[in-house]
């Protein structure tokens, strides 16, 4: 059982339901989607948030292991691991949703207008109505404030519902569950402003919390994505954003911990917000800018670079309203002149996380522990185990994260519950039944194109109606309609209902990117009896209406030429066969630290063998400096722990000294040779997970390797550990932060050295009291609980002293009084003033850099590497373990720095998302692969000797020697095709006559 | 051309699916605006370019062709397509010259697909300067239709191209500087000058439809007892009649620098075999 629908809980549903587990998922409002269907667009790529979700929404009801349970609430959970019994109450909706078409027609006849939840009530909506366009299940809900309800005045939508739907004599249904293992994914909600009059939240109506933006930016949102101020609906030109609210304080009733996520969603927003509306001005109201994760620092330059838009460091407060304009004051410290206020026409909160609302009585229905903090209490050394065995968690209830964080996490609860379950794997799974295919193969092409009206993103410049007339005047096509948004689980059951009455034989949907959606049609057109590569897709969203916003009719315009070209194409589309490969059940770790070490024992403990391979003589990673973690745990001994249990279990195969020489294959098939300690070994594999770590950069500034009291974090690490008595004798002992790293070298925060710093200075503070330590930063990216660990070196006297990046400490060594010291002087930019420390030891917060072999290693593996140099996962929210290469994934810190903790999440993850392939017979692979006309083939090699991959051999024939493919090696990548001279080769779905077919309709007139 | 209209460029985009098209995604992501003058065709790689599609577009109104590529070394696939694409669009860029065309209007470049705003830059830069080229024939100072005249011929030869470049076409350094200078100027002109044509000689051939069988095109009419002929406007010069015919007839002849002789009229071209000749003779 899954407990939450947000994103993290349809990850871990998917994950195990593929795997071959009966899934239910429990979720407690009317749809799945969690807060992720509530975003307008995701940071760092800015990717429609609902458009990257949704498409998993169709996928969960589609699973036949995976059973939705909307409007479901918690009872109790007795039993144990393996065997929980489950009660639930599944609330009344008043509408049958197996009754239920989504027809809507009750919501139109609704008198009632409620406040819309959906968009944070700033709109209204009936009183019955569908969550959002695209929920699963696409069923109305009635809400408390229905007529019928409240006094049984009004029975409106039970008359004007044609299959009896609604029934308002429904009652709560209980129900008991036996399941094996439980995952929580109940999110969290968003800190509520009101509860502090401070900020003038439910008080002035043009301040709004960060979510409500979002609804505001939103173009399914309560302007259709017009950015209106509530009091007056009308635009707002300038507008501030004050960050921490409600995070990182110690006050009552605010949290002492940081939110993780408000500083880059801020820059989200910003950046949206001019995307609207070139001219606003934006001001940001900070304390220090998390930019930690991945992508995140130049996502911050990209904001603040923006012309208009002005960071300010400093705290403050809502002041004001003025009584005429309805516009708010914020006062705030500038240094200079002290408190100054200022005007703003609207003001967002940037509010943090909070536990879920009901945590305490979850808690206790649940038998689980929670953290001081009213999280989830997690195992030091597992973040995704809860104190009841067979109970795990995954995404922000373990703590504040954001989305990859709790894909990942998800991914790595659907790891241990298949470490708990693996025997019983498969039992309850049901194969995904598609009906008969039809034979179309004497039909003339029948085609049908939906254009997308994506909300208001394409409609908003595209005329859609008019485009749809237009593809009704194209050969072939009898049918075309609009839609609101065509990935809706309604358009889809529009789609294959009218394929199968206009008996459609090629369908086209002029939407968004083929790159994340054709899947979804593809399954849409299965489902209608259609081969599913009589599917085509005409991108009128990103590269037409995202990109010509401006041009409305120019982008109508390339909208019909899209679509008549892909008419074109679709004529001559063929119905292709996919075939299935077997799976080695076998997995390759590259990379002994503690990800690739845990990655492997999770593979192993769900029944997979798995070869573990080292470069370095023993097992560790860049652990083995590591003594202890801001959590207090005892590294060295869970280290020695992990390796024990890693050469004692029999499904893992260690080789050491290893180099890899050669990996070819693919996915479920590969094959890669291993020079090591047991020799050259040719290892036969069906996954890979890389965890081939980090390196700490040698710093080349501030006297680094010319005094030796200059040391690392690492180095520092080690001297205290070792109880160094030069280190444990000196009065004074400085740190300076982002050493190697934001900077034009490496445009990245490295993430753990703030933590790893105040670390070290809290051990130092605990065997030495009286040491004097400063901490010289720029900004300390204590995310998430670590801000407590921040809190408590201020308190214990550490001082952090704040230092711009254009004006770097310098550090000289000199003789004070006979003391020899390192003399470290910085600007302080709050006090205005130079500063001079004299320290005995320096440390320098050393950059995590990737690690040397990484670019070979993603040569062998055909994977990518981002700009930093870490590995590049397939999608930067939703597929974070996953490579774009199918078969190969990614966890530890060569995907982006990270604390231990987190290193094993993701490790988990990553064993997750192999296990699932490993799970399985057979993948199957593309129709999409060459084929040879015999006839034309006059032998000249130009094929075989282009494929790399040996998919084309010369075989003798009655006829001479003629080229001939062997599909499953073939790859699809089509290179054969233009060395081939007489077009004897070609890559079905990529065809000659296709694309010529594609270039000719573009440059035809309408 | 000064009809007052503006002249809006027609640009083919070919980009590969896992670089190019996804930074065009990205860039549309990002709300980064370029003109609206490119329609794309996705394919899965670079290296899926044939000669023919650049051909094709501009000698049917394209005014300018867009091939988008991952990064060199970057090609999501082994055998590394994308040099191969640089290789094909080194080689296209000389035969538009040769052709009279600007080759500036075919551009090649490489995106990933993280790189949103290196497309847009790239679009509105090559937009921009396609449009100071305006239309086919304008920056060339030549007769538009001409071109294209030009193009259509020079297009017809592209699998005997093919064949003659074929170890250039596979190049495959990973060198870059090494394709700067891949193809000359001289070589292109030797190609074109050096353009065989195949034909049978009715005197030798004594029909036995082999060349005909193996012909990948059909270009060779006749039958049993009918004299071969080659259509010459079929024929792609591949040399597989000639390979094939059976060496005591040696029928198939290769012609440089002269056009094939025009082929006998077809009802004189029965063969009229020795045994029945003397058959015929003693009736």
């Amino acid at each position: 059982m899954i407990l939450g629908g947000g994103i993290s809980g349809i990850q871990a549903s998917l994950d195990l339901a593929t795997a071959g587990y009966k899934v239910y998922l429990v979720e407690k409002s009317p749809t799945i989607g969690g807060h992720m269907a509530h975003l307008d667009k995701t940071f760092p790529t800015n990717d429609c948030s609902m458009c990257i979700e949704s498409p998993k929404f169709l996928e969960c009801k589609r699973h036949p292991n995976i059973e939705i349970l909307t409007m479901t609430d918690l009872d109790s959970v007795e039993g144990k691991a393996g065997d929980f019994n489950v009660t639930l109450t599944q609330r009344t909706r008043y509408i049958i949703e197996d009754n239920c078409t989504g027809c809507t027609t009750c919501v139109e006849y609704c008198p009632v207008m409620v406040a819309d939840p959906f968009n944070e009530n700033l709109s209204k909506n009936k009183a019955v109505h569908i969550y959002f366009a695209q929920a699963i299940p696409l069923t109305p809900y009635v809400h408390e404030d229905c007529l019928y309800l409240k006094d049984k005045s009004c029975t409106i939508c039970q008359g004007v519902c044609k299959s009896n739907a609604l029934d308002f004599n429904q009652k709560p249904r209980k129900m008991r569950l036996n399941v094996g293992a439980i995952v929580l994914a109940p999110g969290y909600q968003v800190f509520d402003p009101s509860l502090r009059n401070d900020y003038g939240y439910g008080k002035f109506p043009n301040v709004v919390t960060s979510l409500e933006y979002e609804r505001l930016l939103c173009a399914t949102g309560p302007f259709e994505g017009e950015i209106l101020r509530p009091s007056d609906k009308r635009h707002p030109h300038n507008i501030a954003w004050i960050h921490c609210v409600g995070s990182r304080r110690v006050t009552p009733g605010d949290n002492s911990y940081c939110s993780a996520v408000c500083c880059t969603y801020t820059q989200k927003q910003v950046i949206l917000t001019k995307d609207h509306d070139a001219d606003a001005r934006a001001t940001i109201f900070h304390n220090d800018i998390r930019s930690y994760g991945k992508g995140f620092e130049r996502f911050y330059q990209r904001t603040a670079d923006l012309p208009g838009v002005r960071f300010i460091r400093s705290y403050t407060s809502v002041g004001r309203e003025i009584p005429e304009t309805r516009n708010v004051t914020i006062k705030y410290d500038t240094f200079d002149n002290g408190v100054k206020e200022e005007e703003f026409d609207m003001v967002v909160l940037s509010v943090g996380m909070n536990p879920p609302a009901d945590v305490k009585d979850l808690a206790a229905k649940l038998g689980i522990e929670l953290d001081f903090q009213g999280f989830c209490k997690t195992n030091p050394t597992n973040p995704i185990e809860t104190t009841r065995p067979g109970i795990f968690v995954s995404g922000a209830f373990q703590g504040p994260m954001d989305i990859p964080e709790s894909v990942v996490t998800a991914s790595g609860a659907g790891s241990l519950c298949g470490q708990l379950l693996s025997y019983r794997r498969g039992r309850l799974a049901r194969e995904r039944v598609y009906p008969q295919e039809r034979d179309v193969s004497a039909e003339e092409p029948r085609i049908g194109v939906f254009v997308c009206h994506c909300g208001a993103n394409i409609g908003r410049v595209v005329n859609v109606p008019s485009t749809v007339e237009y593809a009704l005047t194209l050969p072939n096509v009898v049918y075309a309609q609009e839609q609101l948004f065509s990935c809706a689980t309604n358009s889809a059951k529009e789609i294959t209902d009218v394929v199968r009455e206009k008996g459609l034989n090629r369908v086209i949907v002029a939407a968004c990117t083929p790159r994340t959606h054709e899947p979804v049609f593809r399954d849409t057109l299965r489902e209608g009896g259609l081969n599913q590569y009589f599917y085509d897709m005409a991108n009128i969203r990103e590269h037409c209406s995202w990109v010509h916003s401006r041009e409305k009719e120019e982008a109508t315009q390339k909208a019909r030429d899209l679509i008549r070209m892909s008419v074109a194409r679709s004529m001559l589309l063929e119905p292709l066969q996919e075939f299935d490969l077997p799976v080695n059940r076998k997995a390759l770790v590259v990379g002994g630290g503690i990800a690739g070490m845990t990655s492997a024992l999770s593979l192993a403990a769900q029944g997979f063998e798995v070869y573990l391979v080292e470069k370095e003589k023993d097992l560790g990673g860049m652990a083995r400096r590591i003594h202890s973690t801001l959590g207090g745990l005892d590294v060295q001994a869970y280290l020695a722990d992990l390796i024990q249990k890693v050469y004692r279990h029999p499904l893992i195969h260690v080789a050491t000294d290893a180099v890899i020489t050669d990996a070819s294959g693919y996915v479920g098939n590969f094959i890669t040779r291993v020079q090591s300690d047991r020799g050259l070994q040719e290892i036969r594999h069906g996954a890979v997970v890389l965890a081939v770590g980090a390196a700490e950069y040698k710093p080349t500034e501030y006297l680094y390797g010319e005094d030796d009291r200059v040391l690392t974090n690492l180095d520092l690490e080690e001297r205290i550990a070792g109880r160094d008595e030069a280190l444990l004798n000196s009065r004074s002992l400085a740190m300076i932060q982002c050493v190697g790293c934001r900077n034009e070298d490496r445009n990245y925060c490295s993430r753990i050295c703030c933590g790893h710093s105040i670390k070290n200075a809290l051990e130092l503070k605990e065997l030495r009291p009286e040491m004097d330590i400063h901490v010289f930063y720029r900004d300390i990216m204590t995310y998430g609980m670590a801000e407590d660990y921040y809190r408590e070196a201020s308190e214990k006297d550490v001082k952090f002293i704040r230092y711009e990046p254009q004006d770097c400490p310098r550090v000289e060594a000199v003789v004070e009084d006979g003391r020899s010291v390192l003399r470290i002087t910085a600007n302080d930019p709050v006090l205005r003033q130079a500063l001079a420390i004299d320290a005995d030891i320096l440390s320098l917060a050393a950059a995590v850099v990737p690690s040397e072999g990484i670019q070979e290693i993603s040569k062998l593996f055909k994977v990518a590497l981002s700009p930093e140099g870490f590995f590049q996962e397939a999608h930067v929210k939703l597929r974070p373990v996953d490579f774009a290469a199918d078969g190969v994934f990614l966890c530890g810190t060569a995907h982006y720095p990270k604390h231990i903790p987190e290193a094993v999440s993701q490790a988990y993850g990553a064993a997750g998302r192999a296990a699932v392939l490993l799970s399985q017979d057979s993948v199957t692979a593309s129709g999409s692969v060459c084929d040879v006309h015999e006839s034309m083939c006059i032998a000249c090699g130009a094929c075989a000797s282009a494929c790399t991959y040996g998919a084309i051999r010369l075989e003798d024939t009655r006829r001479g020697q003629k080229a001939k493919v062997i599909p499953v090696l073939c790859k699809g990548c089509g290179l054969c095709n233009s060395k081939c001279p007489t077009g004897a080769i070609f890559l079905k779905h990529y065809t000659d006559a296709e694309i010529e077919a594609q270039i000719l309709a573009a440059l035809a007139n309408d | 051309m000064s009809t007052g209209i503006e002249f809006k460029p027609r640009i083919i985009g070919i980009l590969c699916n896992w670089c190019c098209y996804g930074g065009a995604d990205l860039c549309g992501v990002s709300r980064f605006q370029y003109p609206p003058y490119l329609r794309v065709i996705r394919v899965m790689c670079s290296g899926r370019v044939d000669l023919k599609f650049i051909f094709l577009a501009l000698s049917n109104g394209a005014d300018a062709v867009f091939v988008g590529g991952c990064h060199l070394n970057d090609c999501h696939y082994n055998p590394e397509g994308n040099y191969d694409a640089l290789s094909m669009s080194k080689l296209c860029k000389k035969l538009l010259e040769h052709a009279g065309v600007d080759p500036a209007r075919l551009r090649l470049e490489w995106v990933s697909a993280g790189e949103g705003i290196r497309f847009a830059d790239i679009m509105n830069d090559f937009g921009n300067e396609v449009k100071l080229m305006g239309p086919l024939g304008t920056s060339e100072g030549k007769d538009g239709d001409e071109l294209k005249r030009r193009m259509e011929e020079i297009a017809k030869l592209i699998p005997y191209i093919k064949l003659v470049k074929k170890e250039k076409l596979a190049l495959h350094s990973h060198n870059e500087k090494d394709y700067e200078e891949l193809y000359t100027t001289e070589e292109i002109e030797a190609l074109f000058r050096e353009v065989p044509s195949y034909y049978i000689d009715p005197e030798e051939c004594q029909a036995c439809m082999t060349c005909a069988g193996r012909c990948p095109v059909d270009a060779i009419s006749g039958g049993k007892n009918v004299i071969h002929v080659i259509d010459q406007d079929q024929c792609i010069k591949c040399g597989t009649c000639l390979e094939v015919c059976p060496p005591r007839f040696g029928a198939v002849m290769k012609l440089i620098g002269e056009p094939a002789p025009s082929p006998v009229p077809e009802e004189s071209r029965l063969i009229i075999r020795k045994s029945k000749k003397q058959a015929a003779g003693s009736l």
